[in-house]
């Protein structure tokens, strides 16, 4: 359990802290990752298998947000040529 | 006891590579590093008897996601500079700050006992053995409608992911 | 304790030690069968008719000069070859070379493990073998091996999805994904899944000559056209990782089909009882004979048929195979559920 807090925490400091987006997306899928180790935790403890059967579904949502975000990553790029996240404006006034 | 040590050592490779990963400057050491996670994570989840899900981990996290990621970064690392290393607009000793705050307070609420008794959950008498078949029925039969809906959002977003990268319409 | 540590210990050793002589004279056989394919004679000089060719390469590339380039990202140079090699080794792990025999009165299983997952395991490593070529392209530091990699690893995670669905119908008929269950229901059924399946059998054919990069879809190696590929910059010891890499994986991907398809340890016919006088050859040695068609048919295909192009690889892999797989699934399952 509290491996999967100290996880998290790591994934929200990468998320916070650095500028390169394809970094702040692997610290998301951290996150994610810690979730499903406290599920699966928690599964193996209480003997029942459901924990497991919403960590499976937690990692296919992560694979489907993870293509669609590198998608939104390259179409950016081909438009800005750039990953910096200070540069991702667009939508500021 | 053997399990506890591999728990421990398990547990503090995926923390060492999870801060190898936030904190390399060169993206794709980062990368590699991600992997290794994830495969020491799916050592864990056999470790807690869980091997469907640790054959899962490997297979799609570890085998198809981070070579996504590998892909993308070596699409763009073909010109990109790595990012400077003394960023004004970062703010490091904040957000490191901010974390072990939280943690800390994590930790106080594991430490002091979630100690209430822990609701039994009314075992349904799953009529098969092995851990992939009860993940299995269980998926069929109790959790039927979030696995279609599951499926539905991958068809979107393999459908999205191909739209946003097409260079022409 | 012995039966903890030591038994399996020795069935590691024996099966690394086999494989390796095993991808080794597998280059002589291959060279062999396509000498003989185009009416020559292959190597003909070291030993008998050739026999000891493997040695000679061997000392070959382990005596010759390990150049590094200057720029390259040293860690992840020399990790490359090493990725790839391992997880066409430790799928070994799993496959089954025959049930329990009694040797010097202790039962004894011919196989390694018995996982609950085991074809789920042998997937998942398959596809964490994609990372060696990605990285060994990236790691040279020069554009030929990148793209050339990227294009290889982009043709692997293709027919990858090909080849798991395939599986999973497989999966379907045998009701169990560990690998002796997969074995001893074709073993119940009477007839090997060759004959049940000929469809999955044909596409699983077809993305492992895909998956392991062997004619006619090794583009990536191609000399001709792009400068050596994603080992254009390995010399030495290196490149030979890669190269006996590849014919591991050659000889797992066979190993997988016939445990898959044809049966495993079965004798032929296991039903038919009248053939029974055939079961005086042990188990293994029907599985080592299954293994050998496969490598040979593989080297026959790549001695017969001209190469893809690029493009029409990857729209053989989604536009014809994937479609295929998903249709004999859809067709299994519903089979399945009809006889059941």
């Amino acid at each position: 359990m509290l491996l999967s807090a100290a996880l998290f925490m790591i994934g929200v400091v990468g998320v916070l802290v650095r500028r390169n987006m394809i970094i702040i997306f692997m610290s998301i899928e951290l996150i994610l990752n810690a979730v499903n180790i406290n599920l699966v935790a928690f599964s193996s403890q209480l003997q029942h298998t459901v924990g497991q059967v919403f960590a499976v579904f937690v990692v296919a949502v992560a694979a489907a947000e993870a293509a669609v975000g590198l998608g939104i990553i390259l179409a950016f790029y081909r438009n800005r040529e750039t990953v910096n996240i200070d540069e991702m404006n667009l939508m500021r006034w | 006891m053997g399990e506890a040590i591999a728990f421990y050592t398990i547990a503090a490779f995926v923390l060492g590579f999870a801060v190898l990963v936030v904190s390399t400057k060169d993206t794709v050491h980062s990368v590699l590093f991600l992997v290794l996670d994830f495969l020491f994570v799916a050592a864990l989840y056999v470790l807690l008897g869980a091997e469907f899900l640790a054959a899962i981990q490997v297979l799609v996290y570890a085998g198809g996601i981070v070579v996504l990621y590998l892909f993308v970064v070596m699409l763009v690392n073909l010109k990109g500079l790595p990012e400077e290393h003394r960023d004004p607009h970062r703010r490091t000793k904040l957000g490191l700050g901010l974390a072990a705050a939280v943690l800390v307070e994590l930790g106080a609420i594991f430490a002091s006992g979630y100690a209430r008794p822990v609701p039994q959950v009314a075992e349904a008498a799953i009529p098969v053995v092995g851990n992939t078949e009860e993940v299995g029925w269980l998926l069929y039969t109790n959790y039927l409608i979030p696995f279609e809906i599951v499926s539905m959002l991958l068809l979107v977003a393999m459908i999205g992911a191909i739209v946003l990268a097409k260079r022409e319409l | 304790m012995i039966d903890l540590f030591i038994i399996p210990l020795l069935k590691i050793a024996i099966v690394l030690n086999a494989t390796l002589v095993g991808v080794t004279y597998m280059v002589l056989l291959e060279r062999k069968v396509i000498a003989w394919a185009q009416s020559r004679l292959g190597p003909m000089r070291v030993g008998p008719h050739g026999i000891l060719q493997p040695v000679a390469d061997a000392v070959k590339l382990m005596i010759k000069e390990d150049i590094t380039p200057v720029r390259v990202d040293r860690w992840v140079f020399t990790a490359a070859p090493i990725i790839s090699m391992v997880p066409a080794l430790i799928v070994y792990a799993v496959i089954p070379f025959g049930p329990e025999v009694t040797l010097f009165g202790r039962e004894v299983t011919l196989y390694i493990a018995d996982i609950n997952v085991g074809l789920l395991y042998v997937v998942s490593v398959a596809s964490v073998g994609v990372y060696g070529i990605i990285l060994a392209g990236y790691a040279s530091n020069s554009k030929y091996p990148l793209l050339a990699s990227l294009r290889a690893s982009a043709q692997l995670i293709s027919y990858e999805v090909a080849v798991t669905l395939t599986l999973v119908s497989v999966i379907l008929v045998a009701g169990t994904l560990s690998m002796v269950g997969i074995v001893r229901a074709q073993e119940e059924a009477g007839v090997w899944f060759a004959f049940i399946q000929p469809l999955a059998f044909g596409i699983f054919f077809i993305g492992g000559l895909a998956e392991t990069n062997r004619s006619p879809f090794d583009l990536p190696e191609a000399e001709q056209e792009l400068t050596g590929g994603f080992h254009t910059e390995y010399s030495g010891m290196r490149f030979a990782l890669f190269f006996l890499a590849e014919y591991a994986n050659v000889i797992v991907v066979s190993s997988v089909a016939t445990t898959l398809f044809l049966g495993g340890w079965l004798r032929p016919f296991p039903s038919v009882d009248a053939l029974a006088f055939l079961d005086i050859v042990p188990s293994w040695i029907w599985f080592l004979l299954k293994s050998f068609v496969f490598l040979y048919v593989f080297v026959w295909v790549r001695a017969t048929l001209p190469r893809y192009r690029y493009d029409q690889l990857m729209r053989l892999g989604w536009k014809v195979l994937i479609p295929l797989a998903i249709v004999n699934l859809v067709v299994t399952g519903f089979i399945r559920l009809m006889v059941l």
